[in-house]
């Protein structure tokens, strides 16, 4: 398959089915779309749009029923689960709505979820989830409890977690439900950050502000595109920032980037 | 590494269960009664049958006991009035005996009887046996004061008298008693020792010198007192007439004493027209003690499964609500990126820390009620090793296998569904 080297996620004819009783469901209906790395995406539409099982399919969480789905130029529509687990594992970031942190787990815990099925040790986990929770401004609450903390407080949690495994993609699905609207402006700040610092960020949300955010917001309708929007409405910082470049090491000392280590190299070690 | 894996997947474990002290403990007490029960059981057990086997082994593992027993003839017979029985071992065994077989080393004949006595003021009725110096060697007993009886005696036929422990007790006799005069069926009788006496059963055979008061040289008994007995039992006047009551026999080898018992068992058989005898081997006792003890513990085991299966079940039980209760956890995990097996590995650990905590506390138990009971009972009881390790590795093995089913079903949780289950 041809990619313009620029290519992290295309999907291609994708189709989702599922089955309601007796009633199939087509929540995707042949779609093809590409994003680009260091991209930031609004995925948007009325619920029953299919945004959510584009979310799902994206994130590797489901399968397609038919077509197929390229994440980095590879096809994983025909991984099994443990592949699924492994690519979500390493390559994959994830903020919810509704936080998702595990109440009974302290933030350090929480933080350093991902690390412990990387297989990293106690004290280089503790070090790192140390590192992120400074950079979301957390760093004195590693030992709470989430119930402890507010709604923005535990959706930086979750941006720390969603960075600990160093994400080719994070997938942020309403990442502003939850909160009021002052809260949704510094998560998103945060957001915007992380994509200026190379990440590439999928976003699914119904809120017109929030979207705007995004670079570009794809508009779903019935299992399929609707249309594509470009262009940011709404920047924090110079909107020149480019949408498409890479990451680089010269970005690198700023917050809400891993550490110069690959995640993936010191797991071999490990 | 993979060592200290481990270590950290087993305390995120205890960490876990920890956030529920109370239920984990409720969840785990099943397999602590479990546990404790069986330790306990089993260590009363092998007390009892422990303390049995020595018993048994205390008649000597060498030694052949031939007892004269009324037949099931004579017993019918002697229902009719003023019928005198005769039955059981005679002189003559006793001496064919000791002729007969080449393997046997000693033997030691002895008459019971029930006589009148009196030391001074104190009357009472004793259970009397005569004795050859033979019987203190294959019954030895440690001799509290004075001596036993000895070949001298037994030449000269002097009329002396060694006292048991118990008997001393009846007719409160001392140290100082040692050179007094015992009166006994109206016989005169020179207490010359006390010694020792054991009581208990032993399996179904008497210890020899059970019940036993004072001891005199058998032909003393013989001359004193004759081979016939008058028994007064509830209006009837019975006699008896029977020359030895008792004897023992020590072969020179325990390998030998079952074959030697048999042969025995035959020569009587050729001798006595009647089965008025009966010959126990305490090594063939001793072989069936350990058969039943076999069947003892087979009983134990089972229930002690029950139990345990019950322990397991409640673990299981608590931990597919727990399962069900954390399904947005394990969707999180599952999310983040943790595998099947990871989760699998996940609940089976917590299980298995579950379980085998149970375990510990049940062994706790388990040792500390025998300890209590033989403080406060005195009824001996015994840890073995196997009595400790069994259970544990028990109670492990429960974890695994009342887990994998609960950690199976996490495993199968979809962390689509999960995740929007609020």
């Amino acid at each position: 398959m041809p990619t313009n080297g620029h290519e992290i996620v295309r999907l291609e004819n994708a189709w989702k089915v599922y089955q309601m009783g007796t009633e199939d469901v087509k929540a995707l209906r042949g779609v093809n779309i590409m994003f680009e790395k260091g991209d930031f995406w609004a995925i948007m539409g009325p619920s029953g749009s299919g945004k959510s099982t584009m979310m799902n399919v994206l994130g590797c969480l489901d399968r397609l029923s038919d077509g197929a789905y390229y994440l980095d130029g590879k096809d994983v529509s025909q991984l099994d689960d443990d592949a699924l687990s492994e690519l979500r594992l390493r390559y994959l970031g994830f903020i919810f709505q509704s936080f998702n942190l595990i109440p009974q787990l302290t933030v350090q815990r929480n933080i350093e979820l991902p690390l412990y099925y990387l297989g990293w040790d106690a004290a280089r986990s503790a070090e790192r989830a140390k590192e992120l929770a400074e950079q979301v401004g957390l760093g004195d609450r590693l030992s709470h409890r989430p119930t402890e903390l507010s709604g923005g407080q535990m959706q930086r949690v979750a941006i720390a977690r969603a960075l600990t495994n160093d994400p080719q993609v994070i997938f942020a699905d309403e990442p502003t439900g939850n909160l009021d609207s002052a809260t949704g402006v510094q998560i998103m700040d945060i957001l915007v950050k992380l994509n200026k610092l190379g990440k590439t960020i999928v976003m699914v949300t119904h809120e017109p502000d929030i979207a705007a955010y995004a670079h570009r917001r794809l508009h779903m309708i019935d299992g399929n595109i609707d249309r594509i929007e470009e262009g940011e409405h709404r920047t924090l910082t110079a909107p020149s920032a480019g949408h498409a470049s890479p990451p680089d090491g010269s970005r690198r000392a700023e917050t809400f980037v891993a550490p110069g280590e690959d995640v993936t190299h010191a797991t071999r070690k490990a | 590494m993979r060592q200290a894996r481990i270590v950290r997947n087993i305390g995120l474990g205890v960490e876990n269960l920890l956030l529920h002290k109370l239920r984990s403990f409720l969840t785990m007490l099943g397999v602590v009664f479990g546990v404790g029960s069986v330790v306990a059981m089993l260590s009363v057990g092998e007390g009892a049958s422990k303390h049995a086997l020595e018993q048994i082994r205390k008649l000597g593992s060498n030694n052949i006991i031939l007892t004269s027993m009324k037949s099931a003839e004579e017993e019918q017979a002697s229902t009719t009035h003023s019928h005198m029985s005769m039955y059981g071992l005679t002189y003559e065994d006793h001496r064919r005996l000791s002729e007969s077989f080449k393997n046997i080393k000693e033997t030691a004949p002895a008459k019971v009887m029930r006589k009148d006595a009196s030391l001074r003021e104190r009357a009472m009725e004793l259970r009397v046996v005569g004795a050859t110096p033979a019987w203190f060697h294959l019954v030895p007993r440690e001799l509290i004061a004075g001596r036993v009886i000895l070949q001298g005696d037994q030449d000269k036929q002097s009329p002396v008298a060694v006292l048991t422990e118990f008997g001393a007790r009846k007719l409160l006799a001392t140290e100082g008693t040692i050179g007094q005069t015992l009166r006994i069926g109206g016989s005169q009788f020179e207490v010359i020792g006390i010694i020792q006496s054991e009581s208990g059963q032993a399996g179904n055979i008497q210890i020899p010198d059970q019940d036993i008061d004072v001891y005199i040289p058998l032909e003393v008994s013989q001359r004193y007192f004759g081979d016939i007995f008058a028994k007064r039992t509830a209006g009837t006047d019975e006699r008896e007439k029977v020359e030895l009551h008792q004897i023992i026999v020590q072969v020179d080898d325990p390998k030998n004493a079952e074959s030697v018992g048999a042969g025995i068992e035959r020569m009587l058989g050729m001798f006595h027209k009647k089965k008025d005898y009966a010959v126990s081997v305490p090594l063939a006792l001793l072989k069936q003690a350990e058969a039943t003890k076999r069947t003892f513990n087979i009983v134990l085991g089972s229930i002690a499964g029950i139990s345990l299966l019950v322990g397991g079940i409640g673990i299981m039980n608590i931990m597919l609500a727990s399962v069900t209760e954390r399904t947005r956890e394990i969707g999180i995990r599952r999310a983040l990126g943790a595998k099947r097996k990871q989760i699998i590995m996940q609940f089976l650990i917590e299980t298995v820390v579950l379980s085998t905590t149970g375990g510990l506390i049940g062994l706790g138990i388990g040792i500390l009620i025998p300890a209590l009971i033989r403080y406060f009972s005195g009824m001996p009881t015994v840890i073995t090793m196997n009595g400790v390790l069994l259970p544990l590795f028990v109670s492990m093995a429960i974890g695994i296998v009342f887990g994998i089913y609960p950690a199976m079903n996490a495993a199968q949780v979809d962390p689509i569904i999960a995740l929007r289950h609020e």
